[in-house]
């Protein structure tokens, strides 16, 4: 069996590079959120009603969340964190139509999980001074400087591959109990018509899509900020 | 004194084989090995979904901080069977013996 992302066309340039389905469904995530976005912000009034509740509600929320892990005086990291967890929301529960999620690819996790490594150490350079920041991988003594470095770098790989192992994981079982579902209505004559495909997955679905994948994002979202956040005290 | 050798016997048995089919089987042993780390994993998360519920039973008021505080920490926990199940996936679907 093959779990890996298939390829759907090539770019013809450079030799070929090939274009996987990870991209083109974060391609279509991107323009999904887009248009919502737009739809949604459009024609805002002094009274909220209607539409704008629920934008003004989903902003609030992630703003709150963002203040209550990091603090009131790193409140401008929200719309960085609002926006990723939008995405990893709307990407891990894309298993729910039928599609492969972009995050069972653990290039797409690690280009994520790369993205905080850079801001843990972007913003805790910034805001402790290059002199401060540097001094903070000789604590608690000078000769823990390799494990202080190891353990920096074990931060994007944990970050990545717990959410890559938990959707692929996820994935895995779900073509597998859909394969075995198949065979099951195979052995009573119905493979036309896999009647046991019908109703049976759903049990898999809320568990490996729908609570695993929210689950993941609040983690990597919430250990993104704390990261950030310790980076900066 | 040679019939007794037993670990040249089974040496030979095994060399009766195609090196592919052998790394195949090995390579499927020590995925089931590596899930082992399960157990850690799932010591460790059941700790913490114990004291959070000995957390909640004592102060109900902060429940939603409890219960944040407990997803982390079991999210952090589960890290090392990620790690083990990553590499069960990687000796099956993607060996670099093989």
């Amino acid at each position: 069996m093959e779990f890996g992302p298939q390829v759907i066309f090539e770019l013809p340039i450079l030799g070929g590079i090939p274009v996987t389905e990870t991209v083109v469904n974060t391609w279509i995530i991107m323009i999904v959120l887009t248009i919502v976005s737009i739809i949604g912000t459009r024609t805002f009034k002094r009274v909220p009603r209607g539409r704008q509740n629920v934008v003004e509600m989903v902003v609030e929320s992630l703003n709150n969340l963002t203040v209550q892990t990091m603090g009131e005086d790193k409140k401008y990291f929200s719309s960085y964190i609002g926006t990723l967890f939008l995405f990893l929301l709307v990407a891990n529960l894309f298993g729910l139509i039928g599609l492969r999620p972009p995050t069972a690819d653990v290039n797409a996790t690690f280009a994520l999980a790369g993205l905080s490594f850079i801001m843990i150490h972007f913003f805790g350079a910034k805001s402790k001074g290059t002199g401060g920041y540097l001094k903070d991988f000789l604590e608690p003594f000078p000769f823990m400087l390799p494990m202080n470095i190891i353990g920096q770098l074990a931060t994007p790989i944990s970050l990545a591959f717990r959410l890559f192992g938990n959707i692929i994981g996820g994935l895995i079982i779900m073509s597998l109990a859909y394969g075995g579902l198949l065979t099951l209505s195979e052995s009573l004559g119905l493979s036309f018509f896999p009647i046991f495909q019908a109703g049976i997955p759903i049990v898999f679905h809320l568990y490996f899509d729908l609570f695993a994948g929210a689950l993941q994002t609040f983690i990597f979202v919430m250990l993104t900020m704390v990261f950030v956040k310790i980076a900066m005290d | 004194m040679e019939e007794t050798n037993f670990i040249m016997m089974a040496l030979e048995w095994l060399m009766e084989f195609e090196p592919a089919a052998l790394i195949a089987a090995a390579s499927a042993i020590g995925a089931g090995f590596a899930m082992i780390a399960g157990i850690g994993a799932g010591i460790g998360q059941g700790y913490a979904a114990g004291k959070g519920t000995e957390a909640v039973g004592k102060r109900q008021s902060q429940q939603s901080a409890i219960v944040r505080t407990m997803l982390l920490g079991s999210a952090v926990a589960e890290t090392t069977g990620i790690y083990a199940l990553i590499i069960a996936l990687v000796l099956l679907f993607a060996n670099p013996l093989m």
